[in-house]
């Protein structure tokens, strides 16, 4: 919208003039400035989203609070920009983030063509279909004919196209680019079904008017893993960031929570000792305090405090822990080893 | 002595040259920045590993887009998916740009009019719509469309054959049949012959005097051609009714609410301004003129169209042009309701190839392209209307 128009053309200016885009040394330049500033989604709740007070919460927003609380051992140290599908890649490509944590699925092609890195997965999601009940509709096969609302600018339409090309079915897209304005549209019933990832549809049921009213199909169309992403080149950044991710990981397999991690310090277990930097040397690898993962885990949480704070059971999303819990229960998050 | 003038001035005292050597500085200059701006692109672009080109427009697009006046499906190239995103917005603004003239002159003339309730009505119109931001009137327009109208499955049915519903006013149309190509033909003859028309009849007024009824003569042509070359052809009558099967109106012509929103936001909040630029026309034409138009006898419709109007339009011309530039370009907040415009087809592509440069480059040469016709096209028309000094 709005935005957009006047974020793209800022975007590709600053790709014109800027002399050279800082390539290598991101952790300098965070160091220098005071803060990190990550891009953010602004509007999908349970990810990122000011709450009323103006306070921003979210999986997504917690991750880049753990990033700088590994930077500089205080988690506010970190400022956020919302940012829309569009113009996500460009505001990293062009330094104006130093970190995108915004719902963003890795893909080959993003990967390598964008100049980006992505790092350790923060959740592990997949497209589905939002549906009223009052439809009658109990599989995504009989969707054929519909009206489709989507968010654009997203593998979310190509999904959505590809799928319906698979089962030689049509539709009609209605591309709206605000979730909210989207979301309006689709509980007036200007739409059939609303696609967009499961865990979106779980946020977008979450602010209708009667959310039993509406319920999300049983088939999950695609792979998305929703990555933090980082400017390709920068080996020492990317290596931050991801081991901020990983020890939240890390930490919930440890039995550490921010409410225990102090009596934790005392622990014998040297696996719990090399990761709180009782045991030093995982600080000085990655150019950080020895106390990174400490202040990761006091002052935001495990990945299981994250998870269940912003989309879990307690939260209006009421997500499971699913294809996102440990790999000891079954899941999918499994970190390296600390040491 | 000799005259001064004999006299060789050095360069740097001569005006002329000095012109021209700084607009040869200034060229120079815009052509290194532009140097300087593309190299420095490129470098960037490379040092990020972010591939450049266009090779993209002949890749498949692999997304649907929801109404096209071509045929289109994901399986068809970037290239095809732009175009019909251009065609969208065409036909917005080229609607838009028609009913915005014609209906703003109406209000514009309103405005002026003796009438006190409908000089205050349209004065009241254009105040408000001219003051409320476009995006606003577009949000309210479409809200105004999903939320009140009905389901596919509880359309409302004004007429048989014709639909209204949260998915757009849907109808019947004829069944495919020459005729109606032999009838389209019949039209275009019939438009030609009425321009014809109109010149002879003028030539002749001005040798004769006598007055011939090119308006009434010329809709006869206009209906009475193609309505008889329909019957001759064999007077098909046969139609492609809209059926609810499923989810939607299978057959027939839809509109759809994102177009219809769009349209009506774009028309009313720019006829508001183009009835002010009509309105600043008519006044700029002297007091005196009207007067002597009336004094020889001439009908109040008459003095409007024979003497105030020619006049007016060269005031006119040059605002109303920008007004249209405005609602062309304006006609790309599509994407704030949901209508496959060339920004909304093209934001989807720079986000799946992830080529922002190169597609705000193409966005920026088609409404470049759009503005420049448009100026022509109304340069023109001024040119032709300017006052014929003899």
């Amino acid at each position: 919208m709005a935005r957009v128009q006047r974020m793209v053309p800022a975007v590709v200016t600053a790709l014109c003039l800027t002399a050279g885009v800082a390539v290598a040394g991101t952790l300098d330049d965070v160091k220098g400035k005071g803060f990190v500033q990550a891009g953010v989604n602004g509007e999908l709740f349970g990810f990122g989203k000011p709450d009323e007070k103006g306070v921003w919460k979210g999986l997504d927003v917690d991750t880049a609070r753990a990033v700088a609380a590994a930077v500089f051992g205080d988690a506010e140290k970190v400022k956020f920009t919302p940012l829309t599908a569009k113009t996500r890649f460009t505001a990293l490509q062009s330094g104006e983030v130093d970190v995108l944590t915004r719902n963003a699925t890795q893909t080959l092609g993003r990967d390598t063509e964008l100049g980006l890195d992505f790092v350790q997965v923060n959740y592990y999601d997949g497209q589905g279909f939002l549906v009223p009940n009052k439809l009658g509709v109990k599989s995504a096969k009989e969707l054929d004919g519909a009206s489709v609302c989507v968010l654009p600018g997203t593998t979310t339409e190509q999904n959505l196209a590809d799928y319906f090309r698979q089962n030689k079915m049509t539709m009609k897209p209605v591309v709206i680019e605000s979730n909210a304005e989207l979301a309006k549209a689709f509980f007036a019933g200007r739409c059939d079904c609303l696609t967009s990832d499961a865990s979106q549809l779980a946020g977008i049921r979450a602010v209708a008017p009667n959310p039993t009213d509406y319920a999300i199909l049983p088939e999950i169309i695609s792979k998305e893993p929703l990555a933090p992403a980082v400017r390709h080149g920068d080996n020492q950044w990317k290596d931050i960031v991801n081991y901020a991710v990983l020890a939240m990981i890390e930490a919930e397999e440890l039995g550490i929570t921010s409410k225990n991690v102090d009596e934790m310090m005392k622990s014998a277990d040297p696996r719990i000792q090399r990761f709180l930097g009782v045991t030093p040397g995982n600080g000085k690898a990655l150019g950080l305090d020895e106390k990174w993962a400490y202040n990761i885990v006091k002052q935001v949480g495990n990945y299981s405090e994250v998870f269940e704070r912003n989309v879990g059971a307690a939260t209006p999303l009421m997500l499971k822990r699913g294809l996102n819990a440990l790999w000891t229960s079954g899941g999918l998050m499994y970190s390296p080893p600390f040491k | 002595m000799k005259g001064t003038a004999q006299e060789k001035i050095p360069f740097f005292r001569d005006p002329d040259k000095l012109a021209v050597f700084y607009q040869a500085l200034t060229a120079l200059g815009v052509a290194l920045l532009a140097y300087y701006l593309i190299g420095n692109t490129l470098a960037n672009l490379e040092r990020q590993n972010i591939a450049t080109g266009f090779d993209f427009i002949g890749r498949e697009a692999s997304f649907e887009i929801g109404e096209s006046l071509i045929a289109y499906s994901a399986a068809d190239t970037y290239g095809r998916a732009l175009f019909v995103g251009i065609l969208n917005t065409l036909v917005v603004s080229f609607v838009g740009i028609v009913l915005t003239v014609l209906f703003g002159t109406v209000l514009g003339i309103a405005r002026l009019s003796r009438n006190w309730l409908l000089a205050r009505l349209s004065a009241f119109y254009i105040e408000v719509f001219q003051d409320i931001p476009i995006l606003l009137q577009l949000f309210f327009w479409y809200a105004f469309f999903y939320e009140l109208l009905p389901g596919p499955r509880q359309a409302l049915q004004p007429f048989a054959g014709v639909f209204l519903c949260n998915r757009g006013l849907i109808f019947a149309v004829p069944e495919a049949h020459p005729a109606f190509a032999y009838a389209g033909i019949a039209l275009l003859l019939a438009c030609l012959a009425t321009v014809v028309l109109k010149k002879w009849a003028a030539r002749r007024q001005e040798v004769s005097g006598r007055y011939f009824p090119v308006l009434q003569t010329g809709i006869a042509l206009i209906v009475g051609l193609p309505a008889l070359t329909w019957f001759f052809a064999g007077a098909p009558t046969a139609m492609v009714t809209p059926v609810l099967s499923g989810f939607n109106f299978k057959g027939g012509v839809s509109i759809s609410p994102e177009f219809a929103a769009l349209l009506l936001g774009l028309v009313l909040y720019t006829s508001a301004f183009v009835a002010e630029v009509v309105r600043a026309g008519i006044q700029s034409v002297g007091k005196g003129q009207r007067e002597a138009a009336m004094s020889i006898g001439l009908r109040p419709s008459k003095v409007l169209n024979l003497v105030i109007l020619p006049q007016a339009l060269r005031v006119i011309v040059p605002p109303l042009t920008s007004q249209m530039l405005n609602l062309t370009k304006n006609s790309s907040l599509a994407v704030a309701i949901g209508y496959p415009d060339f920004v909304s087809v093209a934001g989807t592509t720079i986000n799946q190839t992830g080529q922002a440069i190169e597609g705000v480059a193409l966005i920026m040469a088609v409404y470049l392209f759009f503005s420049l016709a448009t100026s022509a096209l109304m340069n023109w028309y001024n040119k032709k209307i300017a006052i014929v000094e003899r």
